[in-house]
Formats: structure tokens, C-alpha cells, sequence
């Protein structure tokens, strides 16, 4: 039986976004608070410490108008729980799950704990399916697979929505016609954002299979510390009990990471670095390792979480961390980007790291990881070519230089650069590479296997194996 | 057991009154749920409790009850080819009670308590055996004999012993009528566990890692960190050396890292035949898994839970070798706790006893002769990855582990982006086993090792100072001497440091293998220097096609390392071709 929650008008202090109540009975952590105003208004909130008689209160959605005296609290003895339901699908939330598009309330088959519970290791399944994006840079060089979590790095006006859409739009797995379920949540994001965002979903019909959870720019800070939670409890009621694939798509986790910093100034915690808590790292990772598979359950969660990083420094916290637990990360470049170049992604510093698992014959083509490494290396040389050329001219650099030079430069224009609306399938993205693979002379292709050189390069190339180079 | 009271719960650190008669670091249950903590602190009658598992739902009131003893794990037949969380729960019996996702309060066995091993006894009625004897073993899996020793603090004679099937806590011997003894025994992971002496480590610990095993070697019973940002490939480092190293027992630790790797080590070494025994990887393995989304104190005990079953093997007279990753999680669980705790912060937040607990750690790793009768010899080795916050390697965990350990595999960013893997800078990195090292592969491998290695690493050295020269003034302005070594340092790079993990003859090397690659790279510059000497240019050497065989020298089978020889030999006809040719002009 329900215990009736005891009412306390026992507020001591409320200081920012904490509260402490006194006097309280049988409070638990982590326990869901519903704060009653003398207004009548109903606003929530979360245990974050109880010490004897005393709780300590997180409120979601601002203290302001509160009364000290008149105000009234009560703890609902069970954390902060999402009503899920296959209802969801094409509906529109607000940043703790109340719709927010006019439609009707959902009637939930389940109630879950928005914190969720850590997979078992042994019960992963190793995510190794392709995903084809579309996108060269990230199919042929930054594979992602099904269950992964790969973010976007990317900075103050670059085009991390323009990179991210394209990938809801396009991702497939080559040979099943299934499409992903999006889960979309904004966290601080801007009015315009989101609305472009919804746009594009509304414009493919991906709307129908999305999931869309909203706290904008004006909307609750503290709120924002939930939405990814209640995101990717949704999530993972589609991918493990309803067994669909989810997309699920998180920006901007810098606001959430200084929704984090706000609480803990205001408890006084001991910062770590740049005045973020010291635990940020543990509270990236309850979030970021919730994607994956599971042995025996059809569905997946592959995240790809946004972030801009301040002053483009990715030495700092809420990149610097986030690349500790995620899967590898897509990065934007700023130099790429001023140049015209659509996708900017800079390939160099991006990194998958299950891409080795979900490349190769019966996946892709044979010859994938081999071209991957092998333009990789190209590309390292070629711009280190071009840098030099920059301080010596191009006279001072060797044959071989020139060649990696001229193909960094076709890499640039012809892989990196294919625009917003081009979506490449991966064979025409392997050929891509060999393509441009021909611009070295062929005693430089150490990183591919002699019987992948005879396939694949163009005839006139195999017969001048002893001659060097290009002119 | 008279129950305490829960009075205040702050994330994984809860405090409980009327403990008086619970002891420091005493494990003890909490709630009804029945989740484990671990008591860190007492002040009159309230301990400070770290609890193992999610405080949610935890309110004063709850009861906790101690009991009595710290945290210890099981130690006996059963360990290897295991899966266990932070403080040793077999992560696929928690499975079957919780199912797929981590609920609290799983109340399993650390070790299975059905399953019946074939003990062969060692000792007769009658033998005296005090601690750390051998007395009896049992085939845990085909490659490793587990020895089953006397536990610490006894001794007797013999009066009864068995053989046959067993459980683990059946009696199999008894000493003086009265002492019984099975096959498992407990210890408290905080305590190191005794031996007689520690050795001078001499023997280097086979990685087939080239630039390793070459250039920054590790013995066995040494330690070694790895400090690099994200994305440098510490990962996959510390999977390689865990795959391949030749140790007889390797002990793996996820702590605060990713899900999906542990259960890619989960995936593959079942699947892996190790190289030195021909069964798989998995029969020697023991994983320990705290992923970063588990709670945060069992981090901190899963470092401990590792070293402590890593040196049970070693008193088995194995050499053993274990890998934390990462360290620097484990530290920051540190960090978290004393935060909670409010105690004063040192550097970083970090709290002031970081660099000793760090340094008590790896001095658990070492060379020693074990406790018992017939003077086994045993090692640890320790490898620990550190992740520095941006790569920054002046950061307190790093420091306070360079302090420590004899070997620093620097990883770089510039590197790991060129895809140069593994991505260990040589110009930072070292290894003060070197000296050690080299006297026993001179001895065992090819007199002229430490010759060529040398030769080899001052050929890299001079390359850094000639790439500053070229990035100021362009190549052509250097002689063709100083060009030519260039490109020998190039093919050292290229040819012999980079080493693809995902090839499956590249990824491990025998000593032999890496010994005449090595040859190979520098005879190319000998040979090089000699012939720009009598007059050969330098863009006829450059563009010789025997280069392109050196290059693929690497994938070369193991069984088929003749060819090596062979290219060896060709690359020497080349040579003296082109020198006579160069004759015939110039004369």
C-alpha cells in the first residue's frame, strides 16, 4: 500500500536552485519532491542529501515566487519516474516529458526511473553492424556501427544541427529497409535550432518515427540535468522492449554540463577543473553508456551527442571527458568550414573507435580498412606537405611531397566537400578513395595488402611499379 | 548482530550512528535491500560508509548491520576465465538473478560453490606443511595447474588428506586432527599478500610489441604506465599487451571505463589463441569490470579486488601479469570520496594521500620468491593506464605514477592522428629496465641487440633535430648524407615501430621476427651510406624496389621468416649493383 506523502511547510532556505527543508521524516535519496507554491502552481524537484532531519532539495524549474512560509513539500517516495508508451512516437515533450505539442496526455504502459540501471557487461552485446550515413568522411573513415556512441565536437557557429540532420536523414543499415526511431533532445538549444531541427524531421516524414524531448534556451536550467535522462529512458523502452533501433541525438551537452556546475556552485562542492564538479565524469558516463545492444534483444541505441566546444579547445572539460567515455568523436573544423567545405569535418583528430569491427568483407568491401589507413596516411603527409610548401614554396618539396600535397588537396574538395544533400552509398565511397589513392605514387601505399593493390588500382598504375611517381 | 541507523545519505557515501562495536573498513549491509559499503571512517559511534552499490531509494533510518570483517575476496579454483565486478560478484551469476541490467542487493557467490574440481593432493600423512606449501592441485582450466597452498598463519601435519571431486569448501585435508582445510581461502584486498623475498626483475616480459619489446622493454615483476589523452590508443596498448604478453596468468582491469570493451575482451579472447600454449586467451584470463556508469566506490576496490588475485597466482609460482585501466578513474573515485568526506584537497581536488595510495599499489607488482617449502618464484608485472585531462601529462595522477613506476610509455597526439599506432612517442618515452634488458637479449636473442637497438634509436634522434633544419630551410639544402637519414629514419618509423593491432600477422611479434626487421631497417642505411660514398645518388637508393619488400617485411608469417633473410639478401645485391654500376661511370 501507498503511504499518504506528508506535507512540510518547513522550508529553511532556498538558495539558487537547492532548497533544504527541515524537520522532514523518512525522506530517501534521490526521492522525487513535488513543491506546491501559494499560488497553487505544482513544481518538482529532487532529493540530493538528506542529513538526519534535514533534505536537501534540487528544484528543476526555478525558485522563483516561492514563499518560505506558504509553500508547501511533499516527497512522493519513488525517484523521478518517465511514463513510457509506443504513444510516444511522434510527439513532442517538454524537457521533463509533459507534451508540449496539444495532443493528448500519454496514457504510460510502464513507469521507469529516468536514472536507469547499468547494463551488465556480460549481457552487451559488441555493437558491429554498419551504419551507412552517407556521409564519405564518416562511412569510410569514421565508421559507425549500431549501438554506438559517437558525439560531434564542434564550436560556436559551426554547423554541428546541418552535420547531425543529415545523419537522422540518411542512416541506414545497408541491406535491411528498417529505419531508425529518433530520439531528439535539446538541452538549452535556441528556438530557431530546435525549429530546425523539427523541419527537417517534418520534411523527410521522420517526424512519424521521432521522439522529440524540448527545454530551450529560456526554458528551466536545472530541467536540463533530466532531459537526456528521460530521452534515453524513452530510448531504451523502444530499442529493449519494443525492439526498434534508436537514433537517439543530444545537444547540447555543454548546457547540460554547466546545468551540473550551477547545482554544485551552489552546494559549495570542491571544484574540479574550470570550476565543474569533480564528478563530471562518472555523471557523463550514466548518460553516454546508455547506448548499445543487448544479447537476445532485437533493438539498439546508437547516440550521437552534440557539443561546442568553448573557445574551440578541445582540452577542455566537457569535450576533454566526453571523448574518455564516448566511442571516438566527429570533429568540425573552423578552417575547413571558412574554405566552403560541406561537411567541415576534420578527419585527422576524428576518431571511431568500433569501426574495425564493422568494416570489411560481408560488411563493407574487403578493402575498406586497408584504403582507410592508407588515406589517413596520405592525407597526414599531404598536409604536412602543404604546410611546408606555405613556408618554403613549392619548389623546395620533393616529387613525392608535391603528390600528397596535390591529393590532400582533391581529398579536400572532392571527399570531405560532397554538401548537405549528397548521400554517397559506401561502395561509391570506397571507390571514391581509390580514386584519389591513384594521385600517390605506389611504393608509398605501404598500409594496403599487395592482392588489394592489384584489384582495385587502375590498370595503367600496376605496370609502372618500378618507375617512381607522378610528374 | 545489533543493527546501526542510517542518519545521512550523499551519493555513494552514507553515515550511520550506533556503530560502535563495527570496526574500520569492516564491510557492512545496508537497508533492506541489502546493499555493501565498506566504513572509511568512525567518529564516536558514526561511520562514514562508501557503499559499492546506488544509494537511491536509502533514508536515515535504514538499518545497517556490520559483519565483522573487511573487504576480502575468494581466493581458489574457478578464478580464471571469470568475469566479476568491483568487488569480485561473477558478473554472469548476477545475470541470472538480475538479468541484463545491474540491479542492487545481488547476492551471489564470489566463487561457484557447486562446482566440483579433482583435487590431486601433493602431501602424504605425516608431512609437516606450514604456510604457502603446496598441498595438492587441481587442473583449473587445460593450461594453468592451480596450486592449492596452505593459507597464512598455519601450520601442522598432516593428518588426513584427500582425492577426488570437490567443491570448493569441502574439507580436503586436515593438519593436527583439528584444522581443516579447503580449497578456497579469503583475504582482505587492502593487505598485500606476504612472500620471503623480493628479486632483482632481469627478465624482460615478451610483448611482441616492436617498440616494446625493442626500445622501452618491461620485465617481468616490473611496472609500466601509460599516460595519453583520448583517442591516443592506451585501449587498445593495454588489450594488445594483455592478448599477447607472456605471461602465464594475466588479470585485467576495466575500472571506470567503457561497456563495450570489456565486452569486446569478452568476445574475443575466448575466440584468440595465445601464441605460447596454443589454447585460448581466456583459460589464463581473470576480468574485472567496473564500467564508468557503475557505481563509483566498487571502483575503487576493483584496482585492489585485481592486485590480490593477480599476487594469489604469483604465490602459485606464476608469472603474472595485470592491467589497470584506467588508474586515473580509480583516482578520481578517490577524489569523489574524500570530496564527500570533506577532507582538505590537495592538488586537483585530489586528496593528499593520492600519491601514496597510488604508489602502495604498484608496489604490490615485483619478482619474489614465495612463501613455502620449495622457494617458487613468482612475478607480477603492472601495467597502468593513466588518462590525463587533456593530455596534459603535468597533472597530479600522472606525476604521482611517474614517481613510481620504472617504465613511461608516452602517447601523442600528433602521432595517433597520422595513424601511426601504437602511438608511443619515442623521443619521451623510457624504460629504466633497459640496461637489464639488453644484457638478456645480447644473450638470448642476438649479440649485437642493444647495438642495433642504439643505432637505431640514435638514427631517430638525429631525425628530430635534421626535421627542425628542413621545416626552416626545405630538404634540399641538407647534404645527401643527412637525406639519406632521413629516410632510414622514416623506414624505422614506418617499417618497424608502426604496428597494425587489427592484421593477423602483424599484430604480435616473436623476438627473432622484430630482431631481423630491425637488422633490416639499419642495414638499409648502412649499405645506403656506403654506396652514396663510392658515388651512387641518393635518388637511386631512395627508389630502389627492394624498399617496397622491406616495407611488407612485417606481415611475414612467423613460420616463414626465411623470406626475411631473403629480402635481406637482395637488399645487399642491390646495393652492389648499384655501386658497380656507379663504378662503371665514374671510371
Amino acid at each position: 500500500m501507498l503511504k499518504m506523502p506528508k506535507e512540510y511547510q518547513t522550508i529553511k532556505e532556498i538558495v539558487g536552485p537547492l532548497m533544504v527543508i527541515d524537520e522532514v521524516e523518512d525522506v530517501k535519496y534521490e526521492e522525487l519532491v513535488e513543491i506546491e507554491l501559494q499560488t497553487g502552481e505544482k513544481r518538482r524537484g529532487r532529493v540530493l542529501e538528506v542529513d538526519r532531519n534535514r533534505a536537501l532539495v534540487q528544484l528543476f524549474e526555478g525558485s522563483g515566487g516561492m514563499n518560505l512560509q506558504r509553500t508547501r513539500v511533499r516527497f512522493l517516495g519513488r525517484p523521478l519516474e518517465l511514463g513510457v508508451s509506443t504513444d510516444m512516437i511522434g510527439r513532442i515533450f517538454d524537457g521533463l516529458g509533459k507534451p508540449i505539442d496539444g495532443g493528448p496526455k500519454i496514457i504510460p504502459e510502464k513507469m521507469l526511473d529516468i536514472n536507469g540501471i547499468p547494463i551488465n557487461p556480460v549481457s552487451r552485446d559488441y555493437p558491429d553492424e554498419f551504419i551507412q550515413t552517407g556521409i564519405s568522411t564518416i562511412d569510410g573513415l569514421n565508421t559507425l556501427v549500431r549501438g554506438q556512441k559517437l558525439p560531434i565536437f564542434s564550436a560556436a557557429g559551426l554547423p554541428h544541427n546541418e552535420v547531425a540532420a543529415q545523419i537522422a536523414r540518411q542512416a541506414t543499415v545497408p541491406g535491411s529497409d528498417e529505419k531508425f526511431a529518433v530520439v531528439f533532445a535539446a538541452m538549452g538549444i535556441t528556438f530557431e535550432e530546435a525549429r530546425f531541427f523539427i523541419d527537417n524531421l517534418v520534411e523527410t516524414g521522420a517526424i512519424d518515427r521521432s521522439v522529440l524531448f524540448i527545454n530551450l534556451a529560456d526554458d528551466p536550467v536545472i530541467e536540463r540535468i533530466a532531459t537526456p535522462r528521460i530521452a534515453l529512458t524513452c530510448a531504451e523502452y523502444l530499442a529493449f522492449e519494443q525492439d526498434k533501433h534508436v537514433l537517439v541525438i543530444l545537444t547540447d551537452m555543454t548546457n547540460y554540463a554547466e546545468a551540473l556546475r550551477e547545482t554544485s556552485a551552489a552546494r559549495k562542492e570542491i571544484p574540479g577543473r574550470r570550476g565543474y564538479p569533480g564528478y563530471l565524469y562518472t555523471d557523463l558516463s550514466t548518460i553516454y553508456e546508455r547506448a548499445g545492444r543487448i544479447k537476445g534483444r532485437e533493438g539498439s541505441i546508437t547516440q550521437i551527442p552534440i557539443l561546442t566546444m568553448p573557445e574551440d579547445d578541445i582540452t577542455h572539460p566537457i569535450p576533454d571527458l566526453t571523448g574518455y567515455i564516448t566511442e571516438g568523436q566527429i570533429i568540425l573544423s573552423r578552417d575547413l568550414f571558412k574554405r566552403g567545405i560541406e561537411p567541415p569535418i576534420n578527419v585527422v583528430p576524428s576518431l571511431s573507435r568500433l569501426k574495425d569491427r564493422g568494416i570489411g568483407e560481408g560488411k563493407t568491401r574487403e578493402d575498406h580498412a586497408d584504403t582507410m589507413n592508407q588515406l589517413y596516411a596520405a592525407y597526414t603527409s599531404g598536409i604536412q606537405a602543404r604546410e611546408l610548401a606555405v613556408i618554403l614554396g613549392e619548389t623546395a618539396l620533393s616529387d613525392v611531397d608535391k603528390a600528397f600535397a596535390q591529393f590532400a588537396e582533391t581529398f579536400d574538395k572532392k571527399y570531405i566537400n560532397q554538401g548537405y544533400k549528397n548521400n554517397r552509398s559506401i561502395i561509391e565511397t570506397l571507390d571514391l578513395g581509390w580514386e584519389l589513392l591513384q594521385l600517390i605514387p605506389r611504393q608509398e601505399l605501404k598500409r594496403i595488402r599487395f592482392e588489394f593493390l592489384e584489384k582495385y588500382l587502375a590498370e595503367d598504375k600496376k605496370d609502372k611499379k618500378d618507375k617512381k611517381g607522378v610528374k | 548482530m545489533k543493527a546501526g541507523r542510517v542518519v545521512k545519505v550523499s551519493g555513494p557515501l552514507v553515515e550511520a550512528e550506533g556503530m560502535e562495536h563495527a570496526n574500520i573498513y569492516d564491510v557492512v549491509h545496508i537497508s533492506r535491500h541489502n546493499l555493501i559499503g565498506e566504513i572509511i571512517e568512525m567518529r564516536g559511534d558514526v561511520a562514514s560508509i562508501q557503499v559499492y552499490e546506488e544509494t537511491t531509494g536509502i533514508g536515515p533510518g535504514d538499518p545497517v548491520v556490520t559483519t565483522g570483517e573487511p573487504l576480502s575476496v575468494e581466493l581458489g579454483p574457478g578464478l580464471l576465465e571469470m568475469m566479476f565486478d568491483g568487488i569480485q560478484r561473477p558478473l554472469d551469476a548476477v545475470r541470472l538473478v538480475t538479468g541484463d541490467f545491474l540491479e542492487r542487493g545481488a547476492n551471489v557467490a564470489k566463487l561457484d560453490r557447486e562446482k566440483k574440481w579433482y583435487f590431486t593432493p601433493a602431501v602424504s600423512v605425516g608431512d609437516e606443511v606450514s604456510e604457502g606449501d603446496v598441498i595438492g592441485t587441481v587442473q583449473e582450466t587445460p593450461v594453468i595447474i592451480h596450486k592449492i597452498l596452505v593459507p597464512h598463519g598455519i601450520s601442522g601435519t598432516v593428518t588426513d588428506i584427500k582425492e577426488g571431486e570437490f567443491t570448493v569448501t569441502d574439507d580436503i585435508c586436515i593438519l593436527d586432527h583439528k584444522i581443516p582445510l579447503q580449497m578456497m581461502q579469503k583475504w582482505p584486498v587492502r593487505k598485500s599478500r606476504g612472500y620471503k623475498r623480493k628479486l632483482d626483475p632481469t627478465e624482460p616480459l615478451l610483448t611482441g610489441q616492436r617498440v616494446i619489446d625493442t626500445f622501452f622493454p618491461v620485465t617481468k615483476g616490473g611496472t609500466a604506465a601509460i599516460p595519453g589523452p583520448f583517442g591516443s590508443g592506451k585501449t587498445i596498448i593495454q588489450h594488445q599487451l594483455a592478448k599477447w604478453a607472456d605471461a602465464e596468468i594475466v588479470v585485467y582491469v576495466g575500472c571506470g571505463e567503457r561497456g563495450n570493451e570489456m565486452t569486446s575482451v569478452l568476445k574475443e579472447f575466448p575466440e584468440l589463441k595465445d601464441p605460447h600454449t596454443g589454447e585460448t586467451l581466456m583459460k589464463r584470463t581473470v576480468l574485472i569490470a567496473n564500467t564508468s556508469n557503475m557505481p563509483v566506490a566498487a571502483r575503487e576496490a576493483s584496482i585492489y579486488t585485481g592486485i590480490t588475485i593477480a599476487e594469489y597466482y604469483r604465490d602459485m609460482g606464476y608469472s603474472v601479469a595485470i592491467m589497470a585501466d584506467s588508474t586515473s578513474r580509480w583516482a578520481e573515485a578517490l577524489r569523489e570520496m574524500s570530496g564527500r568526506l570533506e577532507e582538505m584537497p590537495g592538488d586537483e581536488g585530489f586528496p593528499a594521500y593520492l600519491s601514496s595510495r597510488i604508489a602502495g599499489f604498484y608496489e604490490r607488482a615485483g619478482k619474489v620468491v614465495c612463501n613455502g617449502k620449495d622457494d617458487r618464484i613468482g612475478a607480477i608485472t603492472v601495467i597502468g593506464a593513466v588518462s590525463p585531462p587533456g593530455g596534459d601529462i603535468s597533472e597530479p595522477v600522472t606525476q604521482a605514477t611517474l614517481r613510481i613506476v620504472k617504465v613511461f610509455w608516452g602517447l601523442d597526439y600528433a602521432l595517433s592522428y597520422a595513424r601511426h599506432f601504437p602511438a608511443i612517442n619515442w623521443l619521451n618515452s623510457y624504460s629504466l629496465y633497459q640496461a637489464k634488458v639488453d644484457e638478456w637479449m645480447n644473450k638470448y636473442v642476438d649479440p649485437d641487440f642493444s647495438k642495433n637497438r642504439q643505432f637505431a634509436m640514435n638514427l631517430l634522434q638525429d631525425e628530430a633535430k635534421l626535421q627542425e633544419i628542413v621545416r626552416l630551410v626545405g630538404r634540399d639544402t641538407l647534404s645527401e648524407e643527412d637525406q639519406l637519414k632521413l629516410e632510414a629514419a622514416k623506414s624505422i618509423r614506418e617499417d618497424f615501430l608502426q604496428q597494425n593491432a587489427f592484421h593477423e600477422t602483424d599484430t604480435f611479434n616473436s623476438y627473432e621476427k622484430q630482431n631481423k626487421i630491425l637488422k633490416l631497417v639499419i642495414e638499409f642505411y648502412r649499405q645506403g651510406k656506403k654506396a652514396l660514398e663510392s658515388g651512387v645518388y641518393l635518388k637511386e637508393i631512395e627508389t630502389l624496389p627492394v624498399r617496397e619488400k622491406i616495407s611488407r617485411a612485417k606481415f611475414i608469417p612467423e613460420n616463414q621468416m626465411e623470406q626475411i633473410d631473403e629480402i635481406h639478401r637482395e637488399l645487399i645485391d642491390s646495393f652492389r649493383r648499384l655501386t658497380e654500376m656507379a663504378g662503371v661511370e665514374n671510371a
